[in-house]
């Protein structure tokens, strides 16, 4: 059994007495209490820590923030987590050359804060910030909406350090914005829901702050006319940084689009937008408006689910049409995020045999044009439902890929695609 | 090679397709960088995806080794064949497959032209944005194998950014589809990591592209300074004034001077030269071609030209992309080489390279994407003296290891391929190397797929996913599994 004491001295002789407990009830995974809590201090601990839990049969949850400890599927076992908390350190910003090396386990609002003092950014707009940490935002692939402008993770993501089970801490990429030597093991990691290995720092390439931004926000009375706006700005000279449409059950669909930089800029940009909506009227808007993905992830109902969606964002329209018809169909209720570059956030609420045939439906209507539906957060009861979805003739890769780099399973194990 | 299996992969391509005899073999024996080459055994030009298959699912089958070829303009030997191999051409797939404007994507085949994409594109005021020098030649795959940059890359990205999906043919002739049209398919990023790997771990043969709307203005400046360090200076101030040019490029003198001899484009003689292009909505541009200037001047500019048309910002880029070429005028060889830096370190590493040069009685000319890092040292040699290649070689390694010392990278575009996979260790560190390793283990256990690039020792994928063993604390009753 595990929590014998010579396997908890190891692990004591490893991260020090002081930084190892057994698990409490808010530690629980997926409603798995783990048996013990591990905090290493540096990414040697972290190493080391991992090569004995593998050594030993054990399975490890790595957890930065805990905040989306339950994306993905419920893990086959728990017995032990590595939180990052202790590596926390922005280890260097180099500002003049626009990248900064980061301790995974420092939270967003940290780095934000220690980068804004060069009036720089890492370009990406995560949830809960204040908890949110770089390694937990890279490995379930968050993704915001400055990435219209900036691109997703994997685009900021320059280098990255990752403990493998047997022991070694390999690195990839490295430290300037521009390098093909070697594997991009960086992409590899992110996504991958901390299953090939535990990132332990990250290096980024940074943008500048914008010098001002202007939020402008328009409605449309129906989804149809909405998609004709969004592809007209899409298809504009337009330079904005990110563009979004809240649309639910019941109600006409609004969107809001930022810009930034200059005064002149800004002013311009604004004109453009009303010139290429024509008759829409364009209100300026608070900036709060970005926290519009925050609020719809968080505080969900009991009954809800919440899930990532990625589709074809010409065809948003069809979206929203297959997500009416729930409406009457199944009498669900929805409510969305969408960003124009065709991801999206939905909560979803209604019973449970309703929520799981709408879903069901839903996923293999995207799936039929290429995209794709992720159940993030899944009410209770509806624990079988399977987070991913099908993810296609790469999955043999994909376990082969598995096999290598983590061959008895010790992390995360059962939680992510295809069972793995 | 066995006449039969010969006759095999005459059955798949047809006898027109397949490359046999030595003379004809002779074109496909180096890349871009001539002085390493080798003869293949024979040279495939498949002309859909179920071929390449069933030409890797032979040399699955017969232990056959093979190289795939784009246009084979690759500057670091990648496409060089490997002994007792086949090359695997894909000119002839070079169908623009499908064309979706209004999401932003376009489908192509390995061997469509970089430049053709944009062509394609172009009326509906949209391009593609990695555009490495050699865009009128090079192929998407090839761009694929190495996620080529260019000028651009600074702000737009490189290949990997516009890269969404790919369908490759695996080591053992299987199919998949990595990515796709629509974003974060559920998933490793599989497409992430075969996009740069240099053609070691399968072939693309279908590749989703993301295109993007044309800025409303362009603007390019240049820039004459009295030298690198005061152009490297006004580089730094611009990045610090929070400002993200499209692209800047910097030559030293020895650059101009051969670029002004093969084109002509009439660039100041100068120590320094900086050539800035901002792009994005007109207000803008303006308004941050003014801090530009203004920046230039305050590091010592003492000639700006705003190129005033379309014509004369050609002209202004036709030297740059020339200069490359241009070396011919003024050297009878040389050797390019493709380090990074951080921006930062340019001062130290120019002069530590002027130091170098003058050690080893070698001319070199810098042409340097100051935005991110790029550095292209060209080392001016010739042959016919005795001797003077082999310095040549030494100096731009040499040169490549300053780069590291100066905590950047070996390659930023040309990718590792033949020519530095022996810098490679110093690079990375053994644990590094040896994760990348069971990368490709996972996609080429049998290391098939371009097996003697960017690894300086090919290693056999030794890990055996066997039988579960019991731990001993298990057996000793102490330990047990959940």
């Amino acid at each position: 059994m595990l929590g014998t004491k010579s396997i908890r001295e190891e692990f004591a002789a490893i991260v020090g007495g002081a930084n190892l407990r057994g698990g409490a009830a808010e530690d629980a995974v997926c409603g798995v209490v783990p048996q013990l809590v591990l905090e290493p201090e540096h990414e040697g601990q972290v190493a080391k820590a991992l090569a004995c839990a593998n050594s030993a049969g054990l399975s490890v949850i790595p957890r930065g923030g805990g905040t989306k400890l339950d994306w993905g599927n419920p893990p086959r076992s728990a017995d032990l987590i590595f939180s990052t908390a202790r590596l926390n350190r922005v280890l260097e910003h180099a500002s003049a050359d626009l990248t900064v090396t980061v301790e995974a386990g420092c939270t967003l609002q940290s780095l934000e804060t220690a980068l804004a003092r060069h009036g720089q950014r890492l370009a990406f707009d995560g949830l809960w910030p204040e908890r949110a940490t770089v390694g937990g935002v890279l490995s379930t692939n968050d993704s915001g909406a400055l990435r219209l402008r900036f691109g997703s993770l994997r685009d900021l993501i320059l280098g990255v350090t990752l403990a493998l089970p047997d022991g070694t801490l390999a690195s990839s990429g490295g430290k300037v914005v521009k390098n093909v030597a070697g594997y991009d093991l960086p992409k590899l990691a992110t996504g991958a829901l901390g299953t090939l290995g535990i990132i332990t720092r990250a290096v980024f390439r940074l943008h500048p702050l914008p010098w001002g931004a202007k939020t402008l926000s328009f409605g449309a009375p129906t989804a149809e006319r909405m998609q004709r706006h969004i592809l007209e700005i899409q298809d504009s000279k337009l330079a904005h940084t990110a563009l979004q449409i809240h649309c639910a059950t019941g109600s006409e669909p609004r969107a809001d689009l930022l810009v930034e930089g200059t005064d002149a800029g800004l002013s311009a940009q604004e004109s453009e937008l009303r010139k290429i909506l024509a008759a829409t009227p364009v209100q300026a808007t608070s900036h709060l408006a970005w926290n519009a993905r925050e609020q719809l992830a968080s505080f969900l109902p009991e009954s809800a689910a919440f899930l990532k969606i990625s589709f074809l964002p010409a065809v948003w329209t069809d979206l929203v049409r297959l997500l009416r018809a729930t409406e009457t169909a199944e009498k669900l209720n929805w409510r969305g995020i969408f960003q124009a570059i065709g991801i999206g956030w939905l909560r979803f609420e209604g019973g449970h045999r309703e929520l799981l045939g709408a879903i069901d439906q839903l996923r293999s209507e995207l799936e039929r044009r290429g995209g794709s539906v992720v159940v993030l957060r899944r009410p209770p009861g509806l624990s079988s439902l399977d987070a991913w979805g099908n993810p296609g003739d790469a999955l043999p890769l994909m376990r082969a890929m598995k096999l290598r780099l983590d061959a008895k399973s010790t992390l995360n194990p059962g939680r992510f695609v295809g069972g793995i | 090679m066995d006449s039969r299996v010969l006759q095999e992969f005459r059955e798949i391509v047809g006898k027109r397709r397949l490359i046999s005899s030595p003379e004809e073999l002779r074109t496909y024996e180096c890349d871009g960088l001539t002085n390493f080459r080798a003869m293949p055994l024979a040279v495939l030009l498949p002309s859909s995806a179920e071929e390449v298959q069933a030409i890797v699912k032979i040399c699955h089958r017969e232990r056959i080794p093979f190289v795939a070829r784009g246009s084979g303009t690759g500057l670091s030997g990648g496409a060089l064949p490997v002994e007792n191999g086949i090359v695997i051409s894909l000119a002839r797939m070079n169908r623009i497959l499908e064309v979706d404007v209004p999401n932003a994507r376009v489908t192509v085949e390995p061997g469509v032209i970089n430049l053709e994409v944009s062509g394609r594109v172009q009326a509906q005021e949209y391009f593609y944005a990695p555009d490495p020098s050699s865009q009128s030649v090079c192929s998407i795959g090839g761009n694929v194998a190495e996620n080529s940059g260019g000028a651009h890359c600074l702000k737009y990205g490189f290949t990997t950014t516009h890269v969404l999906g790919l369908e490759v043919v695996l080591p053992d002739g299987s199919l998949v589809h990595l990515g796709g049209k629509a974003l974060d398919a559920p998933g490793y990023d599989l497409a992430g990591v075969f996009v740069g790997s240099e053609g070691t771990l399968g072939i693309a043969t279908k590749i989703v592209l993301r295109i993007v709307k044309q800025p409303e203005c362009v603007r390019t400046l240049l820039a004459a300074f009295p030298g690198t360090n005061e152009a490297g200076a006004a580089v730094s101030d611009i990045i610090a004034a929070g400002m993200l040019p499209a692209a800047i490029e910097m030559m030293d003198n020895l650059a101009i001077q051969a670029a002004e001899a093969a084109v002509h484009p009439n660039y100041p003689d100068c120590g320094g030269l900086l050539l800035v292009e901002l792009d994005g909505p007109v207000a803008e541009v303006e308004a941050l071609m003014r801090s530009v200037e203004v920046l230039c001047r305050k590091n010592g500019a003492w000639e700006i030209r705003l190129a005033h048309s379309e014509q004369e910002r050609m002209l202004v880029w036709k030297g740059r992309k020339a200069a490359f070429a241009a070396m011919g005028r003024i050297s009878p060889n040389y050797i390019v080489q493709d380090g990074v830096i951080p921006r930062t370190t340019l001062p130290q590493v120019m002069s530590e390279i002027e130091r170098l040069s003058q050690e080893a009685g070698l001319r070199v000319a810098n042409v340097f994407h100051a935005g991110d890092g790029n550095l292209h040292p060209l080392v001016l040699y010739d042959r016919q003296i005795p001797g003077q290649e082999q310095a040549a070689e030494a100096l731009s390694y040499r040169i490549l290891e300053l780069c590291l010392a100066a905590g950047g990278s070996i390659t930023g575009e040309h990718g590792v391929g033949e020519e530095k996979k022996h810098m490679m260790p110093k690079m990375f560190s053994e644990p590094d190397l040896a994760t990348m390793q069971r990368v490709r283990c996972a996609f080429d256990p049998l290391l098939l797929s371009n097996p003697t690039k960017v690894f300086p020792t090919p290693r056999l994928c030794g890990e055996k996913p066997g039988k579960y063993a019991e731990h001993p604390l298990e057996q000793a009753g102490i330990a047990e599994r959940f």
